[in-house]
Protein backbone atom coordinates (compact mmCIF):
# COMPACT_ATOMS: atom_id res chain seq x y z
CA UNK A 1 0.00 0.00 0.00
CA UNK A 2 1.24 3.47 -0.61
CA UNK A 3 2.58 5.60 2.28
CA UNK A 4 -0.03 8.44 1.56
CA UNK A 5 -2.61 6.17 1.93
CA UNK A 6 -1.86 4.45 4.89
CA UNK A 7 -0.16 7.14 7.11
CA UNK A 8 -3.75 9.18 7.31
CA UNK A 9 -5.43 5.99 8.19
CA UNK A 10 -2.73 5.36 11.43
CA UNK A 11 -3.60 9.02 12.37
CA UNK A 12 -7.66 8.17 11.94
CA UNK A 13 -6.77 4.86 13.91
CA UNK A 14 -5.23 6.60 16.40
CA UNK A 15 -7.42 9.20 17.01
CA UNK A 16 -10.80 6.51 17.16
CA UNK A 17 -8.61 4.66 19.61
CA UNK A 18 -7.76 7.78 21.92
CA UNK A 19 -11.39 8.83 21.91
CA UNK A 20 -12.51 5.18 22.71
CA UNK A 21 -10.50 5.28 26.00
CA UNK A 22 -10.83 8.70 26.86
CA UNK A 23 -14.89 7.80 26.59
CA UNK A 24 -14.38 4.26 28.49
CA UNK A 25 -12.51 6.69 31.12
CA UNK A 26 -14.68 9.36 31.57
CA UNK A 27 -18.21 7.58 31.13
CA UNK A 28 -19.39 6.11 34.57
CA UNK A 29 -19.59 2.09 34.46
CA UNK A 30 -23.66 2.56 35.31
CA UNK A 31 -24.46 4.70 32.63
CA UNK A 32 -26.38 2.76 29.78
CA UNK A 33 -28.96 1.28 28.03
CA UNK A 34 -31.36 -0.04 31.05
CA UNK A 35 -34.75 -1.95 30.90
CA UNK A 36 -36.76 0.58 28.86
CA UNK A 37 -34.08 0.47 26.02
CA UNK A 38 -32.42 3.27 24.18
CA UNK A 39 -35.08 5.74 23.67
CA UNK A 40 -36.16 5.98 27.60
CA UNK A 41 -33.74 3.98 29.57
CA UNK A 42 -30.40 5.38 28.22
CA UNK A 43 -29.32 7.19 31.33
CA UNK A 44 -27.24 6.76 34.66
CA UNK A 45 -28.46 4.50 36.83
CA UNK A 46 -26.90 6.00 39.93
CA UNK A 47 -29.02 9.03 39.36
CA UNK A 48 -31.46 7.12 40.29
CA UNK A 49 -30.52 6.65 43.82
CA UNK A 50 -28.90 10.32 44.26
CA UNK A 51 -32.55 11.80 43.68
CA UNK A 52 -34.42 9.53 46.25
CA UNK A 53 -31.33 10.30 48.97
CA UNK A 54 -30.34 13.85 48.58
CA UNK A 55 -33.27 15.92 49.00
CA UNK A 56 -33.71 16.30 52.10
CA UNK A 57 -37.31 16.13 53.66
CA UNK A 58 -38.87 19.22 54.51
CA UNK A 59 -42.64 18.95 55.15
CA UNK A 60 -43.02 16.49 57.90
CA UNK A 61 -46.96 16.48 58.59
CA UNK A 62 -48.86 16.76 61.13
CA UNK A 63 -47.96 13.39 62.72
CA UNK A 64 -44.69 14.86 63.35
CA UNK A 65 -45.81 18.46 64.82
CA UNK A 66 -47.75 16.21 67.20
CA UNK A 67 -45.34 14.84 69.07
CA UNK A 68 -44.41 18.21 71.17
CA UNK A 69 -47.52 20.24 70.22
CA UNK A 70 -49.91 17.26 71.22
CA UNK A 71 -52.53 20.46 73.19
CA UNK A 72 -52.46 22.32 69.78
CA UNK A 73 -52.84 19.22 67.48
CA UNK A 74 -55.72 18.42 69.51
CA UNK A 75 -57.61 21.43 69.48
CA UNK A 76 -57.32 21.84 65.89
CA UNK A 77 -58.99 18.77 65.35
CA UNK A 78 -62.21 19.56 66.65
CA UNK A 79 -62.70 22.74 64.25
CA UNK A 80 -63.23 22.82 60.70
CA UNK A 81 -59.44 23.77 59.76
CA UNK A 82 -58.76 19.82 61.15
CA UNK A 83 -57.74 19.72 57.39
CA UNK A 84 -55.18 22.06 56.92
CA UNK A 85 -51.80 20.50 57.70
CA UNK A 86 -49.84 22.88 60.55
CA UNK A 87 -46.89 23.38 58.56
CA UNK A 88 -49.32 25.50 55.95
CA UNK A 89 -49.34 28.44 57.66
CA UNK A 90 -46.50 27.76 60.13
CA UNK A 91 -43.82 26.73 57.54
CA UNK A 92 -41.84 23.84 56.79
CA UNK A 93 -40.61 22.34 59.84
CA UNK A 94 -37.67 21.01 58.25
CA UNK A 95 -35.46 19.32 61.47
CA UNK A 96 -37.35 21.76 64.12
CA UNK A 97 -36.61 21.83 67.31
CA UNK A 98 -33.07 21.71 66.27
CA UNK A 99 -33.18 23.22 62.62
CA UNK A 100 -34.32 26.04 62.36
CA UNK A 101 -35.51 26.71 66.20
CA UNK A 102 -38.19 28.96 65.71
CA UNK A 103 -40.69 28.90 62.93
CA UNK A 104 -42.47 31.51 61.02
CA UNK A 105 -46.02 31.99 60.70
CA UNK A 106 -47.66 33.45 57.76
CA UNK A 107 -50.22 35.55 59.96
CA UNK A 108 -51.27 37.33 56.80
CA UNK A 109 -54.99 38.50 55.67
CA UNK A 110 -53.84 37.07 52.24
CA UNK A 111 -53.01 33.28 54.06
CA UNK A 112 -56.50 33.26 54.57
CA UNK A 113 -57.88 34.65 51.62
CA UNK A 114 -56.53 31.80 49.65
CA UNK A 115 -59.92 29.96 50.93
CA UNK A 116 -61.82 32.77 52.18
CA UNK A 117 -62.03 34.89 49.51
CA UNK A 118 -66.00 34.87 48.25
CA UNK A 119 -65.43 32.98 45.04
CA UNK A 120 -69.25 32.03 43.48
CA UNK A 121 -67.96 29.14 41.59
CA UNK A 122 -69.51 26.50 40.47
CA UNK A 123 -68.78 22.83 39.78
CA UNK A 124 -65.79 23.93 42.37
CA UNK A 125 -65.21 22.86 46.12
CA UNK A 126 -64.86 26.69 46.75
CA UNK A 127 -68.48 27.46 46.56
CA UNK A 128 -68.85 25.60 49.98
CA UNK A 129 -66.44 27.91 51.56
CA UNK A 130 -67.69 30.41 53.48
CA UNK A 131 -65.39 33.75 52.05
CA UNK A 132 -65.65 37.48 52.48
CA UNK A 133 -64.83 40.60 49.71
CA UNK A 134 -62.04 41.61 51.61
CA UNK A 135 -62.85 44.94 50.72
CA UNK A 136 -65.80 45.01 52.21
CA UNK A 137 -64.94 43.12 55.64
CA UNK A 138 -62.78 45.13 57.90
CA UNK A 139 -60.11 46.41 55.09
CA UNK A 140 -56.91 46.44 56.92
CA UNK A 141 -57.12 44.96 59.61
CA UNK A 142 -55.44 41.47 59.98
CA UNK A 143 -57.85 38.58 60.43
CA UNK A 144 -55.99 36.72 63.17
CA UNK A 145 -56.55 40.12 65.63
CA UNK A 146 -60.83 38.87 65.48
CA UNK A 147 -60.55 35.38 64.36
CA UNK A 148 -58.53 32.27 65.60
CA UNK A 149 -57.29 30.11 63.08
CA UNK A 150 -57.19 27.25 65.68
CA UNK A 151 -60.89 27.93 66.65
CA UNK A 152 -62.39 29.35 63.65
CA UNK A 153 -66.40 29.37 64.90
CA UNK A 154 -67.56 32.06 66.16
CA UNK A 155 -67.19 31.08 69.87
CA UNK A 156 -63.70 31.69 69.20
CA UNK A 157 -64.20 35.13 68.48
CA UNK A 158 -61.80 37.69 70.42
CA UNK B 1 -37.58 -17.01 -16.20
CA UNK B 2 -39.77 -17.53 -13.43
CA UNK B 3 -43.00 -19.32 -13.92
CA UNK B 4 -46.51 -17.91 -13.48
CA UNK B 5 -47.43 -20.19 -10.69
CA UNK B 6 -44.03 -19.87 -8.97
CA UNK B 7 -43.95 -16.12 -8.89
CA UNK B 8 -47.75 -16.19 -7.35
CA UNK B 9 -46.23 -18.95 -4.58
CA UNK B 10 -43.48 -16.64 -3.96
CA UNK B 11 -46.13 -13.61 -3.66
CA UNK B 12 -48.21 -15.14 -1.10
CA UNK B 13 -45.26 -16.33 1.32
CA UNK B 14 -43.48 -12.67 1.01
CA UNK B 15 -47.19 -10.68 1.77
CA UNK B 16 -47.76 -13.52 4.86
CA UNK B 17 -43.76 -13.03 6.48
CA UNK B 18 -44.29 -9.07 5.62
CA UNK B 19 -47.52 -9.34 7.65
CA UNK B 20 -46.10 -10.61 10.79
CA UNK B 21 -45.80 -8.35 13.19
CA UNK B 22 -42.36 -7.49 14.71
CA UNK B 23 -43.66 -8.06 18.37
CA UNK B 24 -44.80 -11.91 17.06
CA UNK B 25 -41.20 -12.41 16.96
CA UNK B 26 -40.68 -10.61 20.35
CA UNK B 27 -42.13 -13.57 22.34
CA UNK B 28 -39.34 -15.54 22.01
CA UNK B 29 -36.84 -13.35 23.97
CA UNK B 30 -36.74 -15.08 27.44
CA UNK B 31 -34.53 -12.18 28.69
CA UNK B 32 -37.15 -9.01 28.29
CA UNK B 33 -39.75 -12.18 29.77
CA UNK B 34 -37.83 -12.75 32.78
CA UNK B 35 -37.58 -8.85 33.22
CA UNK B 36 -40.99 -7.94 33.53
CA UNK B 37 -41.95 -10.58 36.21
CA UNK B 38 -38.65 -9.03 37.95
CA UNK B 39 -38.18 -6.72 40.64
CA UNK B 40 -38.93 -2.96 39.89
CA UNK B 41 -41.57 -3.77 37.80
CA UNK B 42 -44.29 -4.04 40.80
CA UNK B 43 -44.30 -0.29 41.06
CA UNK B 44 -45.63 2.23 38.67
CA UNK B 45 -46.62 5.60 40.53
CA UNK B 46 -49.81 7.53 39.23
CA UNK B 47 -51.50 10.61 40.19
CA UNK B 48 -55.18 11.37 40.45
CA UNK B 49 -56.55 15.04 40.58
CA UNK B 50 -60.49 15.38 41.58
CA UNK B 51 -60.55 19.17 40.43
CA UNK B 52 -64.14 19.13 42.23
CA UNK B 53 -62.07 19.16 45.02
CA UNK B 54 -59.76 21.54 44.19
CA UNK B 55 -60.75 25.69 45.43
CA UNK B 56 -57.42 27.28 44.12
CA UNK B 57 -55.51 27.73 47.66
CA UNK B 58 -52.56 26.86 45.85
CA UNK B 59 -50.86 25.89 49.39
CA UNK B 60 -49.59 22.43 46.88
CA UNK B 61 -48.15 25.50 45.01
CA UNK B 62 -46.00 26.54 48.14
CA UNK B 63 -45.08 23.45 49.54
CA UNK B 64 -43.98 22.11 46.55
CA UNK B 65 -41.67 25.03 45.99
CA UNK B 66 -40.70 25.28 49.35
CA UNK B 67 -40.00 21.03 49.56
CA UNK B 68 -37.99 21.13 46.10
CA UNK B 69 -35.74 23.96 46.45
CA UNK B 70 -37.27 25.88 43.26
CA UNK B 71 -36.70 29.93 44.41
CA UNK B 72 -39.65 31.38 45.60
CA UNK B 73 -39.70 34.72 43.63
CA UNK B 74 -38.52 32.65 40.25
CA UNK B 75 -41.94 32.78 38.51
CA UNK B 76 -41.40 29.01 37.82
CA UNK B 77 -42.62 26.15 39.39
CA UNK B 78 -43.24 22.43 39.33
CA UNK B 79 -46.36 21.84 40.11
CA UNK B 80 -49.77 24.85 39.14
CA UNK B 81 -53.17 25.51 39.52
CA UNK B 82 -55.22 26.80 36.55
CA UNK B 83 -58.56 28.98 36.78
CA UNK B 84 -60.88 28.30 34.43
CA UNK B 85 -64.04 30.95 33.71
CA UNK B 86 -66.81 30.52 31.25
CA UNK B 87 -69.46 33.06 30.93
CA UNK B 88 -72.59 33.05 29.69
CA UNK B 89 -70.97 34.91 26.26
CA UNK B 90 -69.00 31.13 25.39
CA UNK B 91 -65.78 32.84 26.30
CA UNK B 92 -63.46 31.21 28.18
CA UNK B 93 -60.95 33.00 30.50
CA UNK B 94 -58.20 31.23 32.37
CA UNK B 95 -55.36 32.12 34.06
CA UNK B 96 -52.78 31.07 36.70
CA UNK B 97 -51.35 33.95 38.10
CA UNK B 98 -47.67 33.09 39.71
CA UNK B 99 -48.68 29.51 39.10
CA UNK B 100 -51.35 29.81 41.75
CA UNK B 101 -48.44 30.16 44.25
CA UNK B 102 -50.32 32.70 46.67
CA UNK B 103 -53.91 31.51 45.30
CA UNK B 104 -56.12 32.95 43.84
CA UNK B 105 -57.21 36.43 45.74
CA UNK B 106 -58.29 38.48 42.64
CA UNK B 107 -61.40 37.65 41.15
CA UNK B 108 -60.41 39.60 37.82
CA UNK B 109 -58.47 37.14 35.18
CA UNK B 110 -54.97 38.02 35.13
CA UNK B 111 -54.81 38.37 31.20
CA UNK B 112 -50.65 39.46 30.99
CA UNK B 113 -48.74 42.38 31.27
CA UNK B 114 -50.03 42.92 34.55
CA UNK B 115 -53.52 43.58 32.88
CA UNK B 116 -56.81 42.10 34.56
CA UNK B 117 -60.43 41.46 33.08
CA UNK B 118 -63.26 41.90 35.15
CA UNK B 119 -65.87 39.37 35.22
CA UNK B 120 -69.50 39.84 36.63
CA UNK B 121 -70.49 37.86 39.22
CA UNK B 122 -73.99 36.96 37.12
CA UNK B 123 -72.33 35.70 33.65
CA UNK B 124 -70.18 33.29 35.13
CA UNK B 125 -71.71 29.88 33.79
CA UNK B 126 -68.92 27.15 34.97
CA UNK B 127 -65.67 28.26 36.85
CA UNK B 128 -62.74 25.58 38.37
CA UNK B 129 -60.03 25.18 39.54
CA UNK B 130 -57.23 22.61 37.58
CA UNK B 131 -54.07 21.62 39.51
CA UNK B 132 -51.16 20.61 37.00
CA UNK B 133 -48.07 19.16 37.29
CA UNK B 134 -45.99 16.48 35.16
CA UNK B 135 -47.68 13.52 33.64
CA UNK B 136 -45.10 11.05 34.19
CA UNK B 137 -45.38 9.59 30.32
CA UNK B 138 -45.56 6.48 29.79
CA UNK B 139 -43.81 7.15 26.04
CA UNK B 140 -42.30 10.44 27.42
CA UNK B 141 -41.78 12.77 24.48
CA UNK B 142 -39.10 15.16 27.01
CA UNK B 143 -36.81 11.75 26.96
CA UNK B 144 -36.64 10.69 23.40
CA UNK B 145 -35.23 14.20 22.17
CA UNK B 146 -32.73 14.41 24.91
CA UNK B 147 -29.21 13.68 23.21
CA UNK B 148 -27.11 13.21 26.11
CA UNK B 149 -28.99 10.48 28.40
CA UNK B 150 -29.74 13.13 30.85
CA UNK B 151 -33.35 12.60 31.62
CA UNK B 152 -34.94 9.33 31.68
CA UNK B 153 -37.66 7.08 32.73
CA UNK B 154 -36.52 5.45 35.96
CA UNK B 155 -38.02 1.71 36.58
CA UNK B 156 -41.13 2.87 38.45
CA UNK B 157 -42.09 5.02 35.54
CA UNK B 158 -41.24 8.59 37.08
CA UNK B 159 -39.40 10.39 34.27
CA UNK B 160 -36.03 12.09 36.21
CA UNK B 161 -33.35 14.58 35.16
CA UNK B 162 -29.53 13.75 35.60
CA UNK B 163 -28.56 17.18 36.58
CA UNK B 164 -24.65 16.26 36.35
CA UNK B 165 -25.41 14.99 32.86
CA UNK B 166 -28.04 17.72 31.42
CA UNK B 167 -26.29 20.27 29.20
CA UNK B 168 -29.40 23.06 28.93
CA UNK B 169 -30.37 22.16 25.68
CA UNK B 170 -33.93 22.81 26.05
CA UNK B 171 -35.05 20.57 23.91
CA UNK B 172 -36.93 18.65 26.51
CA UNK B 173 -38.46 21.85 27.54
CA UNK B 174 -39.51 22.67 23.59
CA UNK B 175 -40.81 18.73 23.62
CA UNK B 176 -43.07 18.43 26.77
CA UNK B 177 -46.52 19.36 25.27
CA UNK B 178 -47.75 19.93 28.77
CA UNK B 179 -45.33 22.71 29.62
CA UNK B 180 -44.07 20.92 33.15
CA UNK B 181 -40.74 21.63 32.28
CA UNK B 182 -38.15 24.74 33.24
CA UNK B 183 -34.87 25.96 33.45
CA UNK B 184 -33.61 25.58 37.34
CA UNK B 185 -32.99 29.34 37.98
CA UNK B 186 -29.60 28.24 40.27
CA UNK B 187 -28.00 24.78 38.73
CA UNK B 188 -29.33 25.72 34.84
CA UNK B 189 -30.37 22.44 34.29
CA UNK B 190 -33.65 21.14 33.18
CA UNK B 191 -36.71 20.94 35.66
CA UNK B 192 -39.61 18.73 36.36
CA UNK B 193 -41.72 17.54 38.67
CA UNK B 194 -40.59 14.24 39.80
CA UNK B 195 -43.78 13.19 41.79
CA UNK B 196 -41.29 13.99 45.19
CA UNK B 197 -38.92 11.61 44.29
CA UNK B 198 -36.96 11.44 47.60
CA UNK B 199 -40.18 11.64 49.35
CA UNK B 200 -42.50 8.53 47.74
CA UNK B 201 -39.44 6.36 48.03
CA UNK B 202 -39.21 6.56 51.72
CA UNK B 203 -43.12 5.67 51.29
CA UNK B 204 -44.07 9.36 52.58
CA UNK B 205 -47.05 10.86 50.48
CA UNK B 206 -45.61 13.64 47.82
CA UNK B 207 -46.01 17.47 49.43
CA UNK B 208 -48.31 18.75 47.28
CA UNK B 209 -50.82 15.39 48.64
CA UNK B 210 -49.83 16.46 52.12
CA UNK B 211 -50.55 20.19 51.40
CA UNK B 212 -53.61 19.82 50.25
CA UNK B 213 -56.69 20.41 53.02
CA UNK B 214 -59.19 18.93 50.54
CA UNK B 215 -57.65 15.88 49.31
CA UNK B 216 -57.60 16.72 45.69
CA UNK B 217 -54.61 15.03 44.64
CA UNK B 218 -53.64 11.10 45.31
CA UNK B 219 -50.72 9.22 44.68
CA UNK B 220 -50.71 5.51 43.47
CA UNK B 221 -49.05 2.39 42.42
CA UNK B 222 -51.06 0.99 39.39
CA UNK B 223 -49.71 -1.70 39.32
CA UNK B 224 -51.16 -2.63 42.74
CA UNK B 225 -54.95 -3.83 42.04
CA UNK B 226 -55.78 -2.53 45.97
CA UNK B 227 -54.33 0.31 45.53
CA UNK B 228 -57.39 2.94 46.36
CA UNK B 229 -55.91 5.14 43.73
CA UNK B 230 -55.77 2.29 41.55
CA UNK B 231 -59.71 1.06 41.96
CA UNK B 232 -60.92 4.55 41.25
CA UNK B 233 -58.91 4.97 37.75
CA UNK B 234 -60.05 1.98 37.12
CA UNK B 235 -64.04 2.22 38.34
CA UNK B 236 -64.64 5.33 37.79
CA UNK B 237 -64.76 7.93 34.99
CA UNK B 238 -61.21 9.43 34.63
CA UNK B 239 -59.51 11.56 31.64
CA UNK B 240 -56.03 12.56 30.91
CA UNK B 241 -54.61 15.79 29.07
CA UNK B 242 -54.06 16.16 25.20
CA UNK B 243 -54.58 12.08 25.03
CA UNK B 244 -54.24 12.85 21.17
CA UNK B 245 -50.44 13.31 21.48
CA UNK B 246 -50.09 9.33 22.46
CA UNK B 247 -47.54 10.06 25.21
CA UNK B 248 -50.12 7.81 27.64
CA UNK B 249 -49.63 10.45 30.02
CA UNK B 250 -50.19 8.70 34.20
CA UNK B 251 -51.74 11.59 35.81
CA UNK B 252 -55.96 10.85 35.53
CA UNK B 253 -58.26 13.61 36.35
CA UNK B 254 -62.02 13.27 37.86
CA UNK B 255 -64.87 16.31 36.75
CA UNK B 256 -61.68 17.12 33.21
CA UNK B 257 -63.71 19.60 31.38
CA UNK B 258 -63.38 20.02 27.15
CA UNK B 259 -61.60 23.26 27.92
CA UNK B 260 -58.63 22.24 29.65
CA UNK B 261 -56.01 21.99 27.91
Amino acid sequence: MKTHVYRPLIVVLFIIAFILIARSLLVPKDFGVHERGYMYGWYRQGNVQEWSNSVKVKYQGADYCKECHSDKYESIMMTPHAIIECENCHGPAVEHPSEPPKLQIDRSRDQCLRCHYSLPYPTSGRANIRGVDPEEHNKDIECVSCHNPHKPSLEGLK
Amino acid sequence: MISRRDFLIHTIKGIAVAALPLSAFEIINPKKLFAEQNNGKNVRWVFLVDTYKCVGCGLCVKACKQENEIPYEANVTRTWVERYVLTSDGKLHADTPNGGRDGFIDPRIEIGHGKFEEIKKGDIKKAFFVPKLCNQCENPPCVQVCPVGATYQAPDGVVLVDREWCIGCGYCIMGCPYGVRFFHPKYHTAEKCNFCYHRITKGLKTACIQACPFGARQIGNIKDPKDPVTKIIMTERVGILKEEFGTKPQVYYIGLDKEVR
